[in-house]
């Protein structure tokens, strides 16, 4: 009767299956898909448009001497302005420097939310039939993981895609390998958020749970990062933080990939950084999910 | 070893330190047999099915599924069990194949094994001509169609069904009261249901247990259970409402008790359809003209009456027509019991 031998099974059977589940919900409803990425758009395109940082030096009249010629100062404020941009931003456009930014915020985003099906999950009682079956429980919540990073890399990507179209000052040397070292830097920040967010869902029955801590931490993760703003120029308490915030290190990572000349060095931090977040929180994700997937 | 399907021993389950749920269970599920858990709301009947599928961790106690101790061997437990739960799982987003094939792949089973199951299984619960279609459009019947067939495809050899009629109206209930049976003889294996329907336990199971406040309280055959009380029940009116009969009736042999209410006799009687007329005799022969007579065949409603003191119905149809209401009670049940921290 019974022709499952569990011995002669792939231990990661049913991954795939799950993973793909939770993708399928999502690309057959495009409508979250779009609105996944609306708000990283309307940051970008609206604030990083709007705060126009570059043009500060140039668009007002400095009370100088009059001995100094107009022309002059016209002159020596735009080169101040752009050494003043590229020394503190990096590149001299504000809307490239945020761009970059707001994939790691649409990264961070999917990766809160990824809690979320958990809770839907357990509430619909499709995780008590999962668990019912022979199917790893740490497949159970890399799946989850998954599901998100994937569904992170390719919100980010279109991000990526309409920045170029918004006008997007890629660094002269981007080739291939660049842009594969951005989606493995974005691949490890996912990871590790996601896990985190996984695990904080993994017993609870509440999505008003999670929509508040998503709702806690976004802003937090968000100013707390050289995100929108250079951390060098925080307080220092500030920096401390963004210091150990992952979101600091993804966004440099990809910032240097796409913008900047690479610091080979600051970039091996960057991963290390992100590989060792990514590493550890899944597998407390799934030495957890051994002991608290079953009640 | 046994060759008993479900070997259940003190089974228990406390919630919170304080609730407790199932109480020291105890109970045996013959190979081949379907068993049924009836009992109300509330009663631990999904609280004891958790524990059997490996989804709930006992407080106490344990239980052998197919061989398999559910505590020290819970991967073995899992590949022999098939589980319809009381939700419906399905996916809504997903067609009912990919939903089955999903099943499939949790089993890892092999893709060309599972798509011949899938269909097959389908074709047994009526689903082949909706089978591409989202379960969003389907029917509350197809839905439990298809989670019976979801729960099939790793030919499991005890198969467990939580409350598998909850929330149908009463022609989709039989209907899907076939397709068990139906299954049940394709596969030939065990069933452990639960339910708080006394005409499916009925209808449907070979044995069942009462389970009530976490306790088993009777358990046996539904014929035995209902013979057990001790006989028919018959009702019984004569023309003189005044005249009392009673001491009468009680001389027949094979009368076990009589009542009388409101001019009416209420009669426990073994054999109801050979006594009948040789009570009419009785109360004939001194003169008196019998008006009305009812026999009525015990149900398991009576049993559940004569053990816990309360109708069944009557619990039930103050929550009848509140399926809503019932399945958030249950929701909140669940969140409870899952003891949160958040």
């Amino acid at each position: 009767m019974n022709e499952n031998k569990s011995n002669s099974k792939n231990p990661l059977h049913g991954l795939w299956a799950l993973t793909n589940r939770d993708l399928k919900k999502w690309y057959k409803n495009p409508i979250i898909l779009l609105l996944g990425i609306i708000q990283p758009i309307i940051w970008m395109s609206l604030l990083g448009k709007a705060m126009n940082l570059g043009d500060m030096f140039t668009s007002f009249s400095p009370q100088l001497p009059p001995t100094i010629p107009q022309e002059q100062i016209k002159q020596v404020m735009s080169e101040l302005s752009k050494q003043a941009m590229t020394q503190i931003f990096g590149t001299a456009d504000y809307f490239s420097y945020m761009a970059v930014g707001m994939m790691s915020f649409v990264v961070m985003f999917t990766a809160m939310f990824s809690g979320m099906s958990m809770v839907f999950d357990r509430r619909l009682g499709f995780l008590n039939k999962v668990l019912s079956t022979p199917v790893a429980r740490g497949s159970i919540l890399m799946a989850k993981i998954f599901s998100a990073v994937i569904r992170a890399l390719v919100q980010a990507s279109i991000v990526l895609g309409i920045a170029y179209l918004l006008g997007l000052s890629v660094s002269a040397d981007f080739t291939v390998l660049n842009l594969l070292g951005v989606y493995a830097a974005l691949f490890l920040i996912s990871m590790g958020l996601s896990s985190i967010f996984i695990l904080i869902a993994i017993r609870s029955t509440k999505q008003e749970t999670q929509m508040a801590v998503v709702n806690l931490l976004n802003l937090p993760l968000m100013f707390a990062s050289n995100a929108l703003f250079p951390a060098s120029l925080m307080p220092e308490w500030l920096q401390t933080i963004t210091r150990i915030n992952p979101v600091t290190y993804a966004t440099d990572a990809t910032r240097q990939l796409i913008l900047y000349n690479i610091d080979t060095h600051q970039l091996a931090i960057d991963f290390l950084f992100l590989g060792a977040f990514a590493v550890i929180f899944s597998t407390i994700g799934i030495v957890l999910s051994w002991r608290y997937l079953t009640k | 070893m046994t060759n008993d399907a479900v070997v259940v021993e003190g089974l228990t389950k406390v919630f919170n330190k304080n609730l407790v749920a199932v109480d020291h269970v105890d109970f045996t599920v013959k190979e081949g047999e379907i068993f049924g858990f009836l009992g109300p709301n509330g009663a631990g009947k999904t609280t004891t099915i958790n524990m059997l599928i490996t989804v709930l961790r006992p407080t106490e106690g344990g239980a052998v599924v197919c061989n398999h101790d559910i505590l020290k061997d819970a991967s073995g437990v899992r590949d022999c069990i098939g589980v319809v739960p009381q939700e419906y799982t399905a996916d809504e987003d997903l067609t009912g194949f990919e939903n089955v094939i999903l099943c499939a792949d949790l089993y890892g089973i092999p893709r060309d094994e599972s798509k011949k199951r899938a269909e097959e299984l389908l074709q047994l619960v009526e689903l082949t001509k909706f089978k591409d279609k989202q379960v969003a459009t389907y029917s509350g019947g197809m839905r439990r169609r298809l989670e019976l067939a979801c729960g099939l495809i790793n030919r499991p050899h005890v198969f467990f069904l939580d409350e598998p009629t909850l929330g149908l109206d009463v022609q989709t209930r039989a209907a899907t009261w076939n397709y068990i049976r139906l299954l049940k003889k394709q596969f030939g294996m065990t069933i452990f249901m639960t339910t708080h329907y006394l005409e499916e336990a009925d209808m449907l199971c070979d044995r069942v247990a009462i389970i009530d406040r976490g306790k088993i309280i009777a358990m046996g055959a539904p014929n035995d259970l209902k013979e057990s009380l001790g006989g028919d029940i018959m009702t019984l009116s004569i023309q003189d409402g005044e005249a009392d009969v009673s001491d009468l009736i009680k001389k027949v042999s094979k009368v076990k008790e009589v009542k009388k209410q409101d001019g009416t006799y209420r009669i426990k009687v073994v054999d109801g359809e050979e006594t009948a007329p040789t009570i009419i005799d009785a109360v004939r022969a001194e003169g008196h003209r019998v008006t009305r007579l009812s026999l009525t065949k015990p149900t398991l409603d009576e049993v559940y009456l004569e053990y816990t003191g309360r109708s069944i119905r009557e619990e039930e149809e103050s929550k009848e027509g509140f399926a809503a209401q019932r399945m958030a009670m249950r929701k909140a049940r669940g969140q409870r019991s899952m003891g949160m921290g958040h």
